[in-house]
């Protein structure tokens, strides 16, 4: 948890609630869920929408709109930088954020497994609020089930989300061209090694944190700036920076080049990634994102994506090219070249 | 990074570049050993920087590759073992045995969990008294002294729920064994940095003797790996044949004689089936007879029989450095590290594996 949430969880002390783990009953749909929900959940997540308790939400919206879905099932559930909660919003934010919408409102669905503490359930409600407030969205519509002990991993989150189109947004591979460059909005792996180094059986002593955050701030600054010169943007979530790259390339048979020494990382998720034998470029990450825009307005995109608090080293770490199509193809940092192809499955650390 | 940045220093791979381009005269063979050698040259784009002369093949060290199918079978059938909990290092899990991996027998209800040491199987079988905890101790000389140890401290805490599966390899019997073969075309070898600094390097000077072939101790990073080949080379030419360490910074001549000792308290030398290569006689490690009661194959009466190797891979050819990955008919097609037909496309150490995720095909050579 952030000083910031901590601080925020002052101020929305837990309800009194004479349970303090989740059971059964809490899902059953009758009076334990009336008063979970009425005494926490809408309490705290309140707005127009949500106070209107219909089966739905009625919504207010203009233009085209972006739809989209994701589920999250991440452990452990409290982790360095963040908590399941917060990543169910920003990661929701983000898709509908790469996808040149301005993310408006969220529907927000929980699994939980008998037996949560109820100042988990709390925790992570916090969570939820501070980054939906950050992100400028609505939840305006959920849902709460309750599993069998064993059944699940103490809380399972959806989240849906509809966001309007931003005006001058044209974000499709298909628009991606020879000769523009592609920018990375900050270091690449940290979520993934920070989630790593937490795992059972893994746990090892760092100061790495998720760099879970919403996006949506900063591609609506860059849309207004660059407007249809931004040709394609995506954040590089599970699978990682080569992942994404490789879809591009994939898509629009077209070659990218990538340099490694332009590519940010940080030095203790370096050091992390090499301990463990791991390669960067495909750890996952929940707080940057890869933008491909037209050469000639790399700059000014650069300078749009620096501005911001975690942007200092956004840099361009490579381009599109003709030659050799479909193929990712990365510049080592001793001056050799490789290709660099999809992940078979999980990335699993080596022996020796 | 210290001891780590130094070693990827463009500027210095372009020097030992040069230096190799200037004195090569004639073709010569390298092997590498290890497969963190080959993941490293492979990942660096190296092998496109060499002079035409030097050509690299890749040895067998990498032990996930070469452990048998025999052994990875016993490791699924005791994972499928309601009352056992299977520990292995990661890249163990995705290996297929004769008919399903351990990812498989996992997802399939089996307890199989990653660990980074085999202490902490250790711990797992002292939190679970009621279950048997077994670790699948793979790996060449460089894990065994670890995976020893987890032996004498189970004994020391009288933790009896734990046993090892031991799959052991050694190196300067697989060197002879490649050497020793009549179709043997390597000039030279870089032996593997870190089992060297377990072993030392007593062990290669007979080998040097015999066969009179160089061979040149070697790190892992860019800069160990071409010092290494220019070491190497430079002996060739002259026409030498001796031991030399460029990884001196880590291996010293006697090697970690703690770890040996550990080693000899818990392993006995003995013969070892080589995945892809077959059996070499005294190259692998199995549980001493003191400590027969940590050894998982005993405790549970383990005996699978013959398991036969896909005959269409030619891994044999592959691991003594006789044919190259993209010289297989299957290579990329039939066999790929999602569908491996053997050793060498299992683990990203895998000679057919790294040429397949850094797109090394003849066709398609990167320039």
């Amino acid at each position: 948890m952030t000083s910031f949430t901590k601080s925020l969880q002052f101020n929305c002390p837990m309800p009194k609630l004479d349970f303090d783990m989740i059971t059964m009953g809490h899902g059953s749909g009758g009076l334990l869920t009336h008063r979970l929900l009425e005494s926490g959940v809408f309490d705290l997540l309140k707005n127009d929408q949500l106070d209107q308790q219909h089966d739905g939400a009625f919504l207010e919206t203009s233009g085209k709109l972006a739809f989209t879905t994701d589920s999250y099932v991440i452990s452990p559930v409290f982790f360095p930088g963040g908590d399941i909660g917060e990543l169910a919003v920003n990661g929701s934010v983000n898709d509908l954020a790469m996808c040149g919408a301005i993310p408006k409102y969220l529907s927000l669905g929980f699994i939980l497994e008998e037996g949560l503490k109820m100042s988990d359930f709390w925790e992570i409600l916090v969570s939820i609020k501070v980054a939906s407030e950050r992100a400028g969205v609505k939840i305006v519509t959920g849902d709460t089930k309750v599993v069998e002990k064993g059944k699940g991993d103490q809380i399972f989150i959806n989240t849906s989300g509809i966001g309007e189109l931003h005006p001058q947004a044209a974000i499709h591979h298909s628009r991606i061209r020879q000769g523009d460059k592609i920018l990375l909005s900050g270091p690449m792996a940290t979520h993934g090694m920070a989630i790593l180094s937490r795992r059972k059986g893994l746990e090892f002593e760092t100061t790495i944190e998720s760099d879970t955050r919403s996006l949506n701030h900063t591609v609506r600054q860059l849309l207004d700036k660059l407007g249809q010169d931004v040709h394609f943007m995506r954040d590089p979530t599970r699978g990682g920076v080569a992942t994404v790259m490789n879809e591009v390339a994939g898509q629009t048979k077209l070659g990218v080049d990538l340099v490694q020494k332009s590519i940010p990382v940080l030095e203790q998720v370096e050091g992390a990634c090499e301990l463990l034998g791991l390669d960067p470029l495909y750890v996952a990450n929940e707080g940057i994102f890869i933008a491909v825009v037209d050469a000639a307005r790399a700059e000014e995109a650069l300078a749009v994506l620096r501005s911001e608090p975690h942007g200092k080293t956004a840099s361009v770490i490579g381009e599109v090219t003709t030659s050799h199509p479909g193929q990712v193809v990365l510049a080592s940092k001793i001056g050799g070249r490789r290709v660099v192809s999809y992940l078979t499955g999980e990335q699993l650390p080596r022996i020796c | 990074m210290k001891y780590l940045s130094e070693y990827r220093d463009g500027e210095m791979v372009q020097e030992y570049l040069k230096q190799i381009h200037a004195i090569v005269t004639k073709p010569w063979t390298l092997m590498e050993i290890c497969g963190g050698q080959t993941h490293s040259l492979v990942k660096n784009g190296i092998l496109d920087m060499l002079p035409a002369q030097v050509t690299m093949v890749h040895g067998p060290g990498c032990p996930v590759c070469v452990t048998p199918l025999g052994i990875i079978d016993e490791a699924i059938a005791l994972a499928s073992r309601p009352e056992v909990i299977l520990c292995s290092f990661g890249d163990m899990l995705r290996v297929p045995g004769s008919s399903r991996s351990l990812l498989e027998a996992k997802a399939a209800g089996g307890d199989v969990r990653i660990v980074y040491s085999p202490l902490e199987a250790v711990r797992i079988a002292q939190q679970n008294p009621d279950k048997e905890v077994v670790f699948f101790a793979v790996g060449f000389e460089t894990t065994a002294p670890a995976n020893a140890l987890s032996v004498v401290h189970a004994e020391k805490l009288g933790v009896s729920n734990y046993s090892i599966l031991a799959s052991h390899v050694l190196v300067p019997p697989a060197m002879e064994a490649i050497l020793s073969d009549k179709e043997n075309r390597i000039d030279a070898f870089l032996a593997a940095g870190h089992v060297c600094t377990i072993m030392g390097m007593e062990e290669y000077f007979p080998i040097v003797e015999k066969y009179k072939v160089p061979v040149v101790v070697t790190g892992f990073e860019p800069v160990d790996l071409l010092q290494g080949i220019l070491m190497a080379v430079t002996q060739l030419e002259k026409g030498e044949a001796k031991v030399e360490n460029q990884y001196a910074r880590v291996v010293q001549r006697e090697g970690n004689k703690l770890a040996q000792q550990t080693i000899q308290q818990v392993f006995d030398v003995s013969d070892r089936t080589w995945r892809g290569i077959g059996t070499i006689p005294m190259s692998g490690y199995e549980v001493k007879e003191d400590y027969k009661r940590f050894n998982a194959r005993l405790k549970f009466n383990l005996d699978l029989g013959e398991v036969k190797e896909n005959a269409d891979c030619i891994s044999g050819a592959i691991m003594k450095g006789l044919k190259k990955p993209f010289q297989c008919p299957n290579f990329g097609t039939r066999c790929k590290p999602e569908h491996p037909l053997g050793a060498p496309m299992v683990s990203s150490e895998g000679a057919c594996a790294a040429y397949f995720a850094y797109g090394r095909k003849p066709e398609e050579t990167v320039v």
